[in-house]
């Protein structure tokens, strides 16, 4: 396979975006990151996103992108895979470029949540329908009931999981685009209304629209860009049963660790050699489990790794500099690819006042329903 | 739900009917083609009609068909002869729900569709 480079990339704002289509948001995303990417031509497009059809009545997105941006006649595919349509979509777009077949070609991430539809309905289609959904549970009832397994077996705190949100928001407090700029408390989180127990509002990811968009190309043509290249250098993905209750362990997200493995191994890279990582933390809770099955914290202990500070943005292992899906918002097909955003700002050190330190190698998890797809990409800076 | 995609899940709603894998044991609820050691051979089995509450939560924003039952109350059931299943836990209050006690299945109303449509059965779980 070919060496593949992200070489530009652009998103809008997060948050209710009233005033903008699904269109108007993609193609803002779009022209974002081929004017930073200084290309006039790409040979074709993936578009992320979960559930246009049920969000605003419209599917066959790939299509219509590509004739809103301009680009009327090239491939372009929209790719599902629940919350991580979009890490999915580049995935794709990594084997297209790898493979030879293109030189340059545009991932993106798009969803539309707030133009009035029933989103908790839409966004259990990603669940069970007829075992879990037709008993009554929610996304939130799903990840509570992964909260209250984790912490009977391993003494997870109410406290610890608050922390997860109260880091995020500092984190999206100094993030232009996040959907949410305010710090929030402990006490807040804990004391905010209750939407499955022990999981408040403010553990939980909001309802957003947004778009992110990505130029991948081929490190022949990165080489000749004026910016640095920010190289792929490891993809996994992986899969577990729909059902949360068909899994062997409550606490477990096996498709998280598989997907991480995966880009470990193909990146030739550790744990420890990640200075920066964005995670779907769509519950206060999946960060936890996330930063345990990315072996960045031994099983049972993400919980304590946090209320230790190991995952701020001065701490070992910064986590969600953004703000991650909390603070800087979840529009879901969006998410992963937004990710990757954060990420080449990250290496390249345009990330202002949320800039980690030192930061060469950086991390995307993103993950589908109550885990049951997951994918993971690896990125390092080439000076 | 159009009707007969509800009528093909009744065996499993009102009956649990389950399958059990000729070659590894493992009862699959609902029954499946291929189970994931790779066998394609099963015979019937039911779902116990006791089990054990794994996890659980109260839900307190809910979708549109169950907006009149909150908060009501939703675990991971694992059964007698080990089949794990989501479902409700009703008859109780919620701060009686613990990890680890003993429920019973039972045969109830879900919800109704509209003034027009299906009424919704299934099973749900009491506390023994």
């Amino acid at each position: 396979m070919r060496e593949v480079a992200v070489i530009g990339c652009g998103m809008t704002k997060f948050g209710e975006l009233w005033k903008q289509s699904l269109r108007d948001i993609f193609v803002e995303a779009g022209l974002k990151a081929i004017d930073d990417a200084n290309v006039d031509r790409i040979s074709s497009m993936y578009v992320g996103s979960m559930t246009p059809g049920l969000f605003v009545g419209q599917e066959h997105v790939g299509a219509m992108m590509a004739d809103y941006l301009g680009k009327s006649h090239i491939p372009a595919v929209r790719v599902e895979s629940a919350c991580c349509s979009g890490g999915m979509a580049f995935r794709l777009g990594f084997f297209e470029v790898a493979s030879g077949h293109s030189d340059v070609v545009m991932v993106g991430g798009v969803e539309k949540m707030t133009d009035g539809a029933d989103v908790t309905y839409a966004l259990a289609t990603a669940a069970d329908q007829e075992y879990e959904v037709y008993h009554g549970v929610t996304f939130p009832g799903l990840y509570a009931m992964i909260a209250r397994a984790h912490m009977h077996k391993y003494g997870t705190t109410r406290q610890q999981l608050a922390l997860v949100s109260v880091k995020n928001h500092h984190n999206g407090a100094l993030n232009p685009n996040a959907q949410f700029r305010s710090e929030v408390t402990v006490d807040q989180v804990i004391k905010a209304t209750m939407v499955a127990d022990p999981l408040t509002i403010l553990d939980s990811s909001p309802v957003s629209d947004g778009a992110a968009c990505v130029i991948l190309a081929s490190m022949d043509v990165a080489k000749r860009m004026k910016k640095p290249a920010i190289k792929v250098l490891g993809t996994g993905a992986a899969t577990d049963t729909l059902a949360l209750h068909a899994r062997e362990d409550i606490t477990t997200l096996k498709a998280v660790r598989q997907s991480a493995e995966a880009a470990y191994k193909m990146a030739g890279l550790k744990p420890t050699d990640i200075d920066l990582a964005e995670v779907h933390d769509c519950f206060s809770i999946a960060e936890i489990c996330i930063i345990e099955e990315l072996d960045f914290v031994e099983k049972g202990k993400g919980g304590l790794f946090t209320e230790q500070g190991h995952t701020a943005l001065n701490g070992r292992i910064p986590v969600n500099p953004s703000g991650g899906l909390k603070s800087k918002g979840h529009p879901v097909g969006a998410t992963g690819v937004a990710q990757i955003v954060e990420v080449v700002e990250q290496l390249r050190g345009q990330a202002e006042k949320r800039q980690v330190k030192n930061a060469r190698i950086g991390l995307t998890q993103n993950m589908g329903g109550s885990g049951a797809s997951s994918v993971v990409h690896i990125f390092e800076v080439q000076k | 739900m159009p009707s007969p995609r509800y009528h093909r899940e009744m065996p499993q709603r009102y009956r649990l009917e389950a399958g059990k894998c000729n070659t590894c044991g493992h009862v699959a609820f609902p029954p499946r083609m291929v189970c994931n050691c790779g066998c394609r051979d099963f015979k019937d089995e039911r779902v116990s009609d006791f089990g054990k509450i794994l996890t659980f939560t109260t839900i307190r924003v809910a979708p549109k068909d169950f907006e009149t039952q909150v908060p009501y109350s939703v675990a991971i059931v694992e059964s007698d002869n080990g089949v794990r299943v989501t479902t409700q836990v009703v008859d109780c209050r919620p701060e009686d729900i613990k990890i680890g006690k003993k429920v019973k299945f039972v045969f109830r109303k879900m919800y109704t569709e509209g003034h027009t449509g299906i009424i919704c059965y299934g099973y749900k779980a009491v506390l023994v």
